[in-house]
């Protein structure tokens, strides 16, 4: 069948099996490989994507489904060299070890702060709670979140000190 | 340290260090692993590649009568279905394990194990390849199989080697360390003997990117090229070599990067031998990539021991002896990552971090028709077993003495003045400062507090406990004197290239599954020539590009190749101050190393940098008589002893006494592991290892039923811990070098998933003491805890 769905802002049409899942779909299809693949049965993941803004696990969404939507997956994240602030924070705070958990968690850490700017460690680890991460003990993972926000919300003032002026 | 939970979140490390050198420093390998641009064996794609997929056993036990493969060959997509025969054809049905011991490529014979593998699939795209795998017809004849193991030994029981000539028994070995008359002398002098049966369950080490490879194969070279999920791949080419029939220079295996280890990744698995062999069939690149639940069923399980301990001592807690008897589960194949002389690891260690006067331990070793394996999950081989042994016994002592648990540990650890420390199972324990250690910990946590807020929530009926260990690792495997997997000794090559303008490359041997090797290593060559660190490249994780060694486990890279590193830097350094003296026209005595330059003594404006001295190593003009050109080095370090490292981990649970549900509420953790690199890598792989040890203790177990079948073959059943089953990690550090260790490292990787887990037990069993409760096993989930606050408490096995 064919299926077209837009990736990171660029458009895509392909034919494929009606079963394939979204993450073989990005990974084998498109190549898009930063989005990981890590168990059968939608606990582990590492496979989150944005699907209209909210995070999914594309293990647990078929490509089909896709179809007509808007995903958005690590690749995206960063501005050319500029890191997004929740990329700088997992990296300023060790919020990753092997990296391969990395992607999903990343994806789900920028959806939270944009619905809830300031969250608090329980709000973090309630956020993360459907993801597992072997390496890390999730101290540093939530620290990396903390980070983010707090510089978000710092040069969010320091932008409107500036527009005041 | 801050005490709110908030001040604690918003409080970030100074992040703008830079050192070159020792010291936080943000991690290399970060850069491309934030922007999904990391490189691991499911991303590789080449072109033509097909994909492979593995049929394996539903049954534990099993005679193979026929297989049937037309249909599957005929499925669309299909190029090529092996089975064991097709294999025995080309005498590949078997392969040695880290043991010595064999396994089947394919299963040929019969099926030993749930998730044995029986044939494979290459097809041109994965879902191809998993449909032709149901289209596969196999005729079992099934056997009665050994689950129970200790009932493996009994006169009745089906032999699961059949194909070991003469084999009448499912016997694997018995071992023995210590001296059992003395021990036995000393336990009939004791005032108190106190014994305990406990259980080390098996486990999974279950990192995120479950197993895999790529082989392409090609046949006008002959060479063969393999990407895969190795921790070892130096060990594994040379495997291969012999497996196969490779000629080992025209192997070249890759680890790209690894999605985590823990051991996982260290033996071989038939998967990856099927690629090499997909790959020379079908004249095109193939992948295989395992599935989560054959990773939980099919690769290197941990522990699995059963153990009875018994601890003698006097009335005043001063002990006296540790004796101790073993069964050890070892599946279907003796695949046990150890050194050869260690069948039993380094569970020599079971006398802990204390002054004993005599020691004995006998094990035997059984097969079952289980999966194969028995070192992994971040245990530095048996040591995990060992550790929880012995801080079990001892709050058994402590329970029985009614005496406080860390006080019996005071007055029982090796004094500083007595290291090196002989033990008595012969283990030469490097260096230690033990008190300081544990007074930290308890001063961190607050323990007189503790105690005291606990005595009045028991006096309300609240069951709160507060759990200690300490621990002592022997890592860093090993000299090459008694240390060898499979005839290779364990000993680590470096080699090191300064290139004209003053920037570095490093090739290591071992290999990074997240620990950060690309940072840490340049860390030692910055500190040794004063290099920055980012003008540093490290390689590592291929064959053809760096020097042999075997690999990255049993926290063996910083302790071995750590010291390769640093030695190799050193060797530069001299090369460096013969070329320097020709540059300052003075003579090398008259010369002094400040970090990055020679200059001359009395001097310091009369100096070169290690960059001018680069410049001139590969530049025109003469060089110092006997000097050649160039300004690089090569090493390989056999260590001169194991290291030592230590820790004491103080853990605060609260059980509901309405459910039985356990909630850790605070860790501390207390790490010595001599010179440290940097500390916050050293703090991500201490917090690693306390969430191993919260999942071993409260929720990990893989379980068979009477049949064999595995329980815990899926995420869903097999608990790994999440953000909310784990508090705020609270760690410390005291620093007691190596003195045998150039930069007097021990290695920290495996410290906390080793010390965690009896910590943890300990404080549920101190939650449970108004029960009654001396002892209960892990996995200590809410039904368990139920049983042992109700005196049901039994082993989980
Ligand atoms: S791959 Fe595990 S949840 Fe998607
Ligand atoms: S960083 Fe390795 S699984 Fe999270």
């Amino acid at each position: 069948m064919q299926v077209t769905m837009t990736v990171n802002g660029v458009e895509y049409s392909r034919e494929i099996e009606g079963r394939m899942l979204l993450v073989h779909f990005l990974r084998d299809v498109l190549g898009l490989t930063g989005t990981h693949w890590g168990c059968d049965t939608s606990n582990c993941g590492v496979c989150v994507v944005w699907m209209d803004g909210e995070p999914v696990k594309s293990c647990t969404v078929l490509a089909a489904m896709a179809g007509g939507h808007e995903v958005r997956t690590v690749e995206d994240l960063a501005d050319g060299a500029e890191l997004d602030p929740i990329q700088e924070g997992f990296r300023q705070c060790h919020g990753l070890q092997c990296g391969f958990c990395t992607p999903g968690m990343l994806m789900t850490c920028r959806a939270l702060l944009d619905k809830n700017p300031d969250p608090t460690e329980g709000e973090i680890r309630e956020a993360i709670s459907g993801q597992i991460c072997r390496c890390t003990g999730y101290s540093s993972i939530i620290r990396s979140v903390r980070w983010a926000a707090v510089h978000e919300a710092t040069s969010a003032r320091e932008q409107q000190e500036v527009a005041a002026q | 340290m801050s005490t709110t939970q908030d001040a604690k979140l918003t409080e970030f490390d100074d992040n703008d260090q830079k050192p070159i050198g020792f010291g936080r420093m943000l991690r290399k390998e970060d850069a491309r692993l934030l922007r999904g641009r990391g490189r691991f064996v499911d991303d590789v794609q080449l072109p033509g590649m097909l994909h492979l997929a593995i049929l394996r056993s539903p049954f534990a036990h099993a005679t193979i009568v026929s297989i049937d493969t037309s249909a599957a060959e005929a499925s669309p997509g299909v190029k090529a279905v092996v089975t064991g025969e097709t294999l025995k054809g080309l005498g590949l049905a078997w392969m040695p394990t880290l043991s010595n011991d064999v396994q089947a490529v394919l299963a040929t014979d019969k099926v030993r194990f749930q998730g044995q593998e029986v044939a494979f699939v290459v097809a041109e795209d994965r879902y191809q390849a998993r449909d032709a795998l149901e289209l596969i017809d196999v005729e079992y004849d099934v056997l009665d199989p050994v689950i129970d193991v200790r009932k493996a030994l009994e006169p009745d029981a089906p032999i699961i080697r059949t194909d070991l000539e003469g084999k009448t028994n499912n016997h694997v070995f018995d071992w023995e360390t210590g001296d059992e008359a003395e021990t036995d002398r000393v336990f009939a002098s004791a005032d108190v003997i106190v014994t305990e049966d406990i259980v080390y369950p098996r486990v999974h080490p279950a990192p995120m990117e479950t197993c895999g490879s790529v082989a392409d194969f090609d046949p006008v070279e002959g060479k063969l090229k393999l990407w895969s999920t190795t921790q070892a791949p130096h060990a594994h080419r040379t495997l291969y070599a012999i497996v196969a029939g490779i000629p080992e220079h025209k192997i070249q295996v890759i680890a790209p990067d690894i999605g985590g280890g823990f051991g996982n990744k260290v033996p071989i698995y038939p998967g990856y031998v099927h690629s090499i062999v997909g790959s020379i069939v079908t004249g095109k690149p193939v992948k295989w990539m395992e599935d989560r639940s054959e990773n939980l069923i099919s690769t290197g399980f941990a522990r699995d021991y059963i153990m009875r301990a018994e601890i003698a001592a006097t009335n005043e807690g001063k002990i006296l002896a540790i004796r101790t008897n073993v069964l050890a589960d070892h599946g279907a194949f003796n695949g046990t990552a150890a050194p050869v002389k260690y069948p039993a690891g380094f569970f020599g260690v079971f006398t802990g971090s204390y002054d004993l006067q005599a020691a004995h331990c006998k094990m035997t070793a059984v097969y079952t028709n289980k999966a194969p394996g028995g070192v992994a999950y971040a245990c530095s081989f048996r040591i995990t077993e060992a550790v929880y042994l012995v801080e079990r016994i001892v709050d058994v002592l402590a329970y029985e003495l009614q005496m406080d648990p860390a006080e019996l540990r005071l007055k029982n650890f090796i004094q500083p003045e007595q290291f090196p420390y002989t033990t008595k199972t012969g283990w030469v324990y490097d260096s230690g400062n033990y008190e300081p250690t544990m007074r930290l910990a308890m001063e961190m946590a607050g323990y007189d507090e503790l105690r005291k807020e606990q005595a009045e929530k028991r006096a309300r009926g609240e069951l709160m406990g507060i759990g200690i260990s300490f621990f002592t690792e022997a890592v860093g495997a090993g000299p090459r004197k008694n240390m060898d997997i499979l005839g290779l000794g364990m000993a680590d090559g470096c080699e090191l290239r300064v290139h004209p303008t003053g920037k570095a490359v490093v090739r290591l041997s071992v290999k990074t599954q997240g620990q950060g090797h690309e940072t840490t290593f340049a860390q030692i060559i910055a500190e040794e020539l004063g290099i920055p660190p980012a003008d540093i490249d490290v390689v590592h994780g291929d064959t053809d590009n760096t020097p042999f060694g075997l690999g990255t486990y049993g926290s063996r890279s910083t302790p071995v190749s750590g010291a390769a590193a640093a030695l190799v830097a050193r060797k530069v350094r001299d090369k460096a101050k013969l070329i320097a003296s020709a540059m300052l026209e003075v003579s090398v005595a008259d010369l002094d190393w400040v970090k990055g330059s020679f200059q001359v003594k009395g001097d310091p404006g009369m100096s070169v940098t290690i960059q001018d001295i680069a410049f001139r190593a590969h530049g025109a003009g003469d060089l110092p008589d006997g000097v050649e050109g160039g300004l690089e080095a090569q090493i390989c370090y056999n260590p001169s002893n194991l290291t030592y490292p230590h820790g004491a981990y103080i853990c605060v649970v609260d059980v509901d006494p309405g459910t039985a549900e356990v909630k850790v509420r605070r860790f501390i953790a207390v790490d010595d592991c001599g010179t440290r690199i940097n500390p916050m890598i050293i703090e991500g792989q201490v917090h690693g290892g306390l969430t191993d040890g919260v999942g071993m203790a409260l929720m990990e177990m893989i379980s068979f039923d009477e049949d064999g079948n595995c329980l815990g073959a899926s995420l869903m059943d097999y608990l790994l811990p999440t953000a909310l089953e784990v508090p705020d990690w609270e760690t410390g550090f005291t620093v007691t070098p190596s003195p045998h260790h150039p930069i007097g490292a021990k290695g920290v990787g495996e410290s906390a998933t080793v010390g965690s887990p009896p910590a943890i037990v300990n404080a549920v069993v101190d939650a449970l003491k108004p029960f009654g409760v001396r002892h209960a096993d892990m996995p200590l989930t809410p039904s368990r805890v139920w049983d042992a606050m109700r005196g049901q408490a039994t082993p989980p096995i």
